[in-house]
C-alpha cells in the first residue's frame, strides 16, 4: 500500500513537472485527485486496510494529496506567469509613436500677461475693480485735471460720441470713480480696454488695454510708489530686474515719473530689443495730483496717494517677443496655440 | 526739441561733461533725451589744405595731380574734381581718416568710409579732397558749395592750412533731441534748455544780455497797434527797423541754424528764426510799407473770409481765427503764418517786427481748422509766457544792430493790458518731504530752487515763481522740482504702511475665469477683437431693417466707417477671426472671446449705454451643434446653474433656421446657440459649417453659485430600465425627457438618452428614441414592483402624447 501511494505520488509529481499548459495540469488533477482518480481509488480501498493501519495510511494519502496539490498550484502559477510574459511580448508597442492630442484651447497672451499682473497686485492687497468703457468726459478728463481745451486732450486723440460722452482713453477714469465714492483707504487695480484714434500698425492699435493701480491713504509717499513698483518689477520680470524712475509729466499726477526696467532679454547690456540702451520703458506713474484728490472729494492735506498705468499690450509684446501688435487681434490659431 | 551742444555752451560755458554723461543726467533731471547725433561721428583726420600746384595726370585726361599744403608739409593728391584751382582752400581727408558718405551715392554708411593712400593710374595720392556730401551735410546748409565737386572755403574764411576742417565748417557739434513734456513750455527754447542744463550740472547760467541802442526816432510815429480781441492776444509788442540792408547773416548764426536743420535765407529772416529757437518766441516781420494807414489791428476774422498766406495758398477763415489786420485788410493769421500781401522781399526798406502772445488753445484749434501747422503755431499752442515777448523782440533788434542790417527805431509799442505777475507760493519743506518720503534739508531745497531762478523771500517764507514757469502752481509741483534735482534715484524705497486691505477679484471675473478654463479645455482659444465695427455688420448678419441691434452708438470721429459704431452684437469679431483662419487653411479653429456689447438706452446718447459682457464662442472643422451644446452645458454645470433649456426657434436671422436655439432658464435669456446661416457664412467668406454660442455673462454671473453641499454616496443598488419608443420625427426629444422626469417620481435618479434612429425600420416621418432610466432610493432597496409602477406611469403619460413603446 505504502509503495503504491509513493508510486502514485512520484508519477503525479513527475507528470506535473513536465506539463506545459493549464489543460494538461487539469487532466493530471482529474486523473489523480478526481472522483475516479488514482488517489481517490486508494482512499476508496481503505476498507480493505486493517483497522489499526488505517490512520497511518489515511495520513499517507493526505500527505500525498497535499504534496500533489501544492505542486499543481506551484506549476499553475509558473505557467500563468509564462503565459502573461508571452502575452506581454505580443503586446509590445512602438513607444516612439506620437502621443494622442486632445483638442486643447489656449489663453490669449494678453490675458496671460494680465493675469500675471493681477496676481502680483492682488498679493499686495489690491482689489480688482471695473469701470465703463464708454465714459463721460468728466471722468476721463475733467476730474483728472485735464480741463476743456487742455492740449493733453489732443495728445490722446479721443474718440467722441458727443460732447460729454467718449470712449475712455485710459483706465484712469475708474480711479476718479473710486475716489469719488470715498471709501478710504483705497488700494485698487483696474484693467480694461481703452481707445485712442491711432491708425493700426505694428505698434499701434485704436483699441488696447491698460492696467491701472491706485493707492490713497494717509502718509503715502513717492518712496512707497518706488518700493511698490520695484517689487512688482521683480515679481513680474524676474528677481534681477532693476528699475529706473525718470521725471515725466502727466496732468493727474505730480510728481510724475516714467519707469524703465533693465532689459529682460539682455539683462541691461544692450540689445536689439532695448535698442542698445539696456533699458525698457514699461509704465507711467506718480503721486496723485492734489487737484485730482480735491475734485474727487478727498482732503489733499490729510490724504496722499500714488497711481500707475501700464500698457498691457506693450508688456505682452515684450514678454513674448511678438513683433507685430496686429497679431494680437487676428486670432489666427497658429498664433494662439503658442501660448 | 533739439539743441546743439555748442549753442547750449554759449549760455553754460562751464559745461564740461562727455555726451553720455550729459544724456544720462539730463534724462534723470526730467529732460528725456530721445536721441543724439554727433555731426562729426564719421569724420576723422580732415584738415584744411591749400592747393599749391596743379598738373595734368600723365596717364588720365580727367585727373589732375596737386601738391596740397596741410601746414606742416605738402601732400601729393590726385583728384578728378573740376572746380578746384591753385590757391583754393579745401577740406582734405588724410591717409587713415574717415568721411561720412561717398560722392554721388545715396547709400548710408553707418560706420563711415575709411580713406587710405593709394595710387590713381600709377600716381600716388595721399588723401582725398572732400565735397560737402562726403562730410555728411548738403548744399541746403552750405549753399556756397558747388553742385558737383570739392567744397572750397570762401576766400573771406578765416582758415589756414592744417586747421581742423570739421571745426572750420561747424560740423564738430552734437545735436541732442529731447522729449519735452507739454507742461514745460519754457523748454521749447534754447535759453530754457540751457537753464535746465545749468541747473542739472550746477554750473553758472549766462543768458544773453539784451541792450538795444536804437535811433532817436519814435516808433509811435511809424505804427499804431490796437488789440480788439484781448482774450486771444494777451500781449502785442512791435518795433520798427528802417534802412534795411538785406544780406547774408554771419557764419556763427548760420552755423547754429544749420545745426538745428534750418537753412539760412538772409539776415532778417535768419534773425526771426534765430529768436524763435533762442527764446521760443515766434516773431513775424512785415514790410511796413505794405501796411495800410500804418496801423495794426488784432481781431477775429469773419466767417467765410479767405486769405492768402505767404506760401501762396488761399486759406478759408472763420470767426474763431485771430487775424492781424492793417487799416484796410488782413495781413497775417495770428501766430500761424503771415500774408503774401505784407511779406518781406529783397527790396524791403522798413520792417515791422511783431512779438506777441496769442492764446494757445485758440491757435491750436484754428490751425487745425485751417489745416496749417507751422513752427510758429506749434510754439503758440503750448501757451507762451507773455513776459518773454518783450525780451525776444529787443534781442532781435540787438542782433539787427550787431549785424548791421538796419537802424532800429527808438521805443517799443507794447499793448499788454493785463500783465502776468509772478506767482507767489509758500515754501513748505516739510510737506515736500512728506510727499516724497525723504528727509532733504531746507538748505538743499532752496539751493535747487535758486538754480531754477525761483526766488526765496525770507521775510514771508515764500517762493516767487518766474512767469516762464507756468507749470509751477502748487506744493506738489515744487516737491517735484526738489525731487528732480535731489534725484529720483536717491529717493528711498518703502512700501505703503497703514491699514491692511484684502486683495480680490470681483465675482463676475471669477465666473469669467472658470468659463475661460472650460472653453480652453474644450479646444477653444482666447481671441480678441475691436469694440467698434462697421455698420455693414448688420447686413452681413442678415439683421432686418428694424432690428433692435441696428440701434448702435455712432462714434463722431471714427478712424473710418469700418470702425464707426459700437457693437451691439458680439458675433462679428469671432466670425471674422474664424474666416481669417479658414482662409489661411487652418483645418480646425475654435475661438472664444470675452467682450462688451454697448446698448444705448436712447439715441442720441444722453447717458452712458449699458455695457454687457458677452462670451462668444465659434468653431468650425470638427464637431457639430451638440459639441457646442456640450461645452455650454459643461459651463453651466461648473457654474452650478441648473435648469437651462435649449428652446428651439427659427427667429435668429444669422443662424441656420433648423439648427438654432435660445438658451433660457425660465424667462431669463442666457444666450443663443446654433449653426451659422450659410448666407452669413458666405458674407464672411467662411465656407465651412460653423457653430456659435453667445452667452450673456451678466445673467450667468447672477445665477452662478459655488456653494456645494455633500449629499452622500448612494448605498443601495440601482435598478435600470431601458425604454425604446417610436414617435413623429418633428417631436423634440427634450419634450420626452421632460415627461419622463415629471412622471417617474422621486426614485428616478437619472434619465439618459442613448439612441436616436431614423430609417426604414421605423417608417417614414418617424424616429426611434431610446432612454435609459436609472431608479434608486436613498434609504432602501427598491422593490421591482415599485419601479414597474413608476415606469407604467411614464408610459401612460407618453401614451397620451401618442407615443408607443417600440416592440
Amino acid at each position: 500500500m505504502k509503495e503504491k501511494l509513493e508510486a502514485i505520488k512520484a508519477e503525479a509529481l513527475a507528470k506535473i513537472e513536465s506539463a506545459n499548459d493549464l489543460d494538461a495540469l487539469n487532466d493530471i488533477k482529474v486523473a489523480v485527485l478526481g472522483k475516479k482518480g488514482e488517489l481517490t481509488a486508494v482512499l476508496k480501498s481503505m476498507k480493505d486496510v486493517p483497522a489499526e493501519e488505517r490512520p497511518m495510511v489515511g495520513q499517507m494519502v493526505n500527505d500525498a494529496r497535499t504534496a500533489i496539490e501544492e505542486k499543481l498550484e506551484e506549476k499553475k502559477t509558473s505557467i500563468a506567469r509564462l503565459l502573461r510574459t508571452e502575452k506581454m511580448k505580443r503586446e509590445t508597442i512602438d513607444v516612439t509613436l506620437p502621443g494622442k492630442k486632445n483638442l486643447r484651447g489656449h489663453r490669449h497672451p494678453n490675458q496671460i500677461a494680465l493675469e500675471d499682473l493681477e496676481r502680483v497686485f492682488i498679493g499686495m492687497g489690491y482689489e480688482v475693480v471695473e469701470g465703463p468703457e464708454v465714459e463721460y468726459d468728466r471722468y476721463n478728463f475733467e476730474l483728472l485735471n485735464i480741463p476743456a481745451n487742455h492740449p493733453a486732450k489732443d495728445e490722446q486723440d479721443t474718440f467722441y460720441i458727443n460732447k460729454e460722452i467718449l470712449l475712455r482713453t485710459q483706465t484712469s477714469p475708474v480711479q476718479a470713480r473710486i475716489m469719488e465714492k470715498g471709501n478710504l483707504p483705497i488700494r485698487i487695480l483696474s484693467a480694461g480696454r481703452v481707445f485712442r484714434s491711432d491708425e493700426v500698425d505694428a505698434t499701434h492699435s485704436p483699441s488696447f488695454h491698460q492696467v491701472e493701480g491706485l493707492v490713497v491713504d494717509k502718509n503715502i509717499t513717492f518712496a512707497d510708489l518706488k518700493g511698490t513698483l520695484e517689487q512688482f518689477a521683480k515679481e513680474f520680470f524676474g528677481e534681477k530686474t532693476k528699475v529706473k524712475f525718470r521725471p515725466h509729466h502727466f496732468p493727474f499726477t505730480e510728481p510724475s515719473a516714467e519707469v524703465d526696467i533693465t532689459c529682460f532679454k539682455c539683462g541691461g547690456k544692450g540689445c536689439r530689443m532695448c535698442k542698445g540702451s539696456g533699458w525698457i520703458e514699461i509704465l507711467g506713474c506718480g503721486m496723485v495730483h492734489p487737484n485730482v484728490l480735491e475734485m474727487c472729494g478727498i482732503d489733499s492735506k490729510e490724504y496722499q496717494g500714488f497711481a500707475f498705468g501700464i500698457g498691457l499690450e506693450r508688456v505682452t509684446l515684450l514678454k513674448y517677443e511678438i513683433d507685430d501688435m496686429r497679431l494680437l487681434y487676428e486670432n489666427d490659431v497658429r498664433f494662439l496655440n503658442q501660448f | 526739441m533739439n539743441t546743439p551742444i555748442s549753442w547750449i555752451k554759449a549760455y553754460v560755458p562751464d559745461l564740461d561733461v562727455d555726451i553720455q554723461e550729459f544724456v544720462d543726467k539730463m534724462t534723470l533731471s526730467g529732460s528725456h533725451v530721445e536721441n543724439y547725433e554727433k555731426k562729426d561721428k564719421n569724420l576723422e583726420k580732415i584738415v584744411v589744405g591749400k592747393i599749391e600746384t596743379m598738373e595734368q595726370h600723365p596717364d588720365a585726361d580727367k585727373l589732375v595731380v596737386c601738391q596740397v599744403n596741410v601746414g606742416t608739409e605738402n601732400l601729393q593728391i590726385v583728384t578728378g574734381a573740376k572746380n578746384v584751382k591753385v590757391g583754393d582752400m579745401i577740406p582734405l581727408v588724410l591717409d587713415g581718416g574717415k568721411v561720412a558718405a561717398a560722392h554721388g551715392d545715396d547709400t548710408e554708411y553707418p560706420e563711415g568710409i575709411k580713406i587710405k593712400k593709394g595710387k590713381l593710374r600709377g600716381i600716388e595720392s595721399n588723401g582725398m579732397m572732400c565735397g560737402i556730401e562726403e562730410l555728411g551735410s548738403s548744399r541746403d546748409f552750405y549753399p556756397e558749395a558747388p553742385e558737383d565737386g570739392v567744397y572750397v572755403f570762401p576766400t573771406d574764411s578765416d582758415v589756414k592750412p592744417g586747421d581742423d576742417a570739421v571745426k572750420a565748417l561747424g560740423l564738430d557739434d552734437t545735436v541732442v533731441e529731447y522729449e519735452i513734456t507739454s507742461n514745460r513750455v519754457d523748454c521749447f527754447s534754447m535759453i530754457g534748455m540751457a537753464r535746465e542744463v545749468a541747473a542739472t550740472f550746477n554750473k553758472p547760467f549766462y543768458p544773453p544780455v539784451v541792450e538795444v541802442k536804437a535811433n532817436d526816432k519814435d516808433v509811435n510815429d511809424f505804427i499804431k497797434v490796437t488789440v480788439e480781441d484781448t482774450d486771444l492776444c494777451t500781449r502785442y509788442c512791435a518795433r520798427v527797423v528802417e534802412n534795411i540792408k538785406i544780406g547774408p547773416s554771419p557764419k556763427w548764426m548760420q552755423d547754429r541754424l544749420k545745426a538745428m536743420g534750418i537753412r539760412s535765407i538772409n539776415n532778417l529772416v535768419d534773425i526771426t528764426n534765430y529768436i524763435m529757437e533762442e527764446y521760443g518766441q515766434p516773431m513775424h516781420a512785415f514790410d511796413l510799407d505794405t501796411i495800410a494807414n500804418r496801423e495794426i489791428i488784432v481781431k477775429r476774422a469773419k466767417d467765410g473770409e479767405t486769405f492768402t498766406t505767404l506760401d501762396g495758398q488761399e486759406r478759408k477763415l472763420d470767426s474763431g481765427v485771430l487775424m492781424i489786420c492793417d487799416g484796410e485788410k488782413e495781413v497775417a493769421i495770428a501766430g500761424i503764418m503771415g500774408g503774401e500781401n505784407s511779406m518781406i522781399t529783397d527790396n524791403v526798406k522798413t520792417v515791422l517786427f511783431e512779438a506777441a502772445c496769442f492764446d494757445g488753445t485758440n491757435t491750436r484749434l484754428a490751425s487745425k481748422r485751417i489745416g496749417l501747422q507751422t513752427d510758429s503755431s506749434f510754439k503758440f499752442t503750448k501757451g507762451l509766457d507773455p513776459n518773454n515777448a518783450i525780451e525776444a523782440i529787443n534781442r532781435a533788434c540787438q542782433l539787427v544792430e550787431e549785424m548791421g542790417c538796419g537802424d532800429v527805431v527808438g521805443g517799443v509799442v507794447d499793448v499788454y493790458p493785463n500783465p502776468v505777475e509772478p506767482k507767489v507760493l509758500p515754501f513748505e519743506p516739510e510737506r515736500y518731504n512728506a510727499l516724497l518720503g525723504t528727509d532733504i534739508s531746507k538748505e538743499d531745497m532752496l539751493e535747487y530752487f535758486k538754480r531754477l531762478d525761483l526766488v526765496y523771500n525770507d521775510a514771508d517764507n515764500t517762493l516767487i515763481i518766474p512767469t516762464f514757469r507756468q507749470d509751477l502752481g502748487c506744493m506738489a509741483d515744487l516737491a517735484e522740482e526738489v525731487a528732480r534735482f535731489y534725484g529720483y534715484d536717491n529717493i528711498p524705497v518703502s512700501l505703503p504702511k497703514g491699514e491692511a486691505t484684502v486683495g480680490k477679484k470681483p465675482f463676475n471675473q471669477r465666473v469669467e475665469d472658470i468659463a475661460r478654463e472650460i472653453c480652453e479645455r474644450n479646444g477653444f482659444s482666447g481671441g480678441m477683437s475691436y469694440s467698434f465695427e462697421s455698420p455693414k455688420v448688420f447686413d452681413k448678419l442678415l439683421l432686418p431693417e428694424d432690428a433692435k441691434e441696428r440701434e448702435a452708438i455712432v462714434i463722431s470721429n471714427p478712424l473710418g466707417e469700418d470702425f464707426s459704431i459700437m457693437r451691439t452684437v458680439s458675433l462679428n469679431g469671432v466670425l471674422t477671426s474664424l474666416a481669417t483662419n479658414y482662409n489661411r487653411r487652418n483645418k480646425v479653429a475654435r475661438l472664444y472671446e470675452f467682450g462688451n456689447i454697448y446698448l444705448p438706452k436712447a439715441l442720441p446718447l444722453t447717458e452712458l449705454p449699458e455695457e454687457k459682457m458677452r462670451l462668444t464662442m465659434g468653431m468650425y472643422g470638427e464637431g457639430d451643434f451638440f459639441t457646442m451644446k456640450g461645452v455650454v452645458e459643461e459651463l453651466f454645470d461648473k457654474l452650478g446653474v441648473v435648469g437651462i433649456e435649449c428652446e428651439p426657434t427659427s427667429e435668429i436671422p444669422y443662424l441656420h433656421p433648423g439648427r438654432q436655439a435660445y438658451l433660457k432658464k425660465g424667462k431669463l435669456d442666457i444666450g443663443v446657440i446654433g449653426q451659422i446661416h450659410p448666407e452669413v457664412g458666405d458674407n464672411y467668406n467662411l465656407k465651412a459649417e460653423a457653430y456659435v454660442a453667445v452667452l450673456n455673462m451678466e445673467v450667468l454671473t447672477m445665477l452662478a453659485s459655488f456653494d456645494r453641499k455633500y449629499e452622500g454616496i448612494a448605498k443601495f443598488p440601482a435598478s435600470t430600465r431601458d425604454l425604446s419608443m417610436v414617435m413623429d420625427k418633428s417631436m423634440f426629444v427634450g419634450q420626452i425627457a421632460h415627461v419622463i422626469q415629471k412622471n417617474a417620481g422621486k426614485i428616478l435618479e437619472s434619465c439618459e438618452l442613448f439612441d436616436v434612429y431614423e430609417g426604414e425600420q421605423v417608417g417614414e416621418g418617424k424616429k426611434s428614441v431610446a432612454f435609459s432610466l436609472i431608479f434608486r432610493a436613498k434609504d432602501r432597496n427598491l422593490e421591482s414592483a415599485e419601479v414597474d409602477k413608476a415606469v407604467d406611469k411614464v408610459l401612460g403619460a407618453l401614451k397620451e402624447m401618442g407615443i408607443e413603446l417600440r416592440a
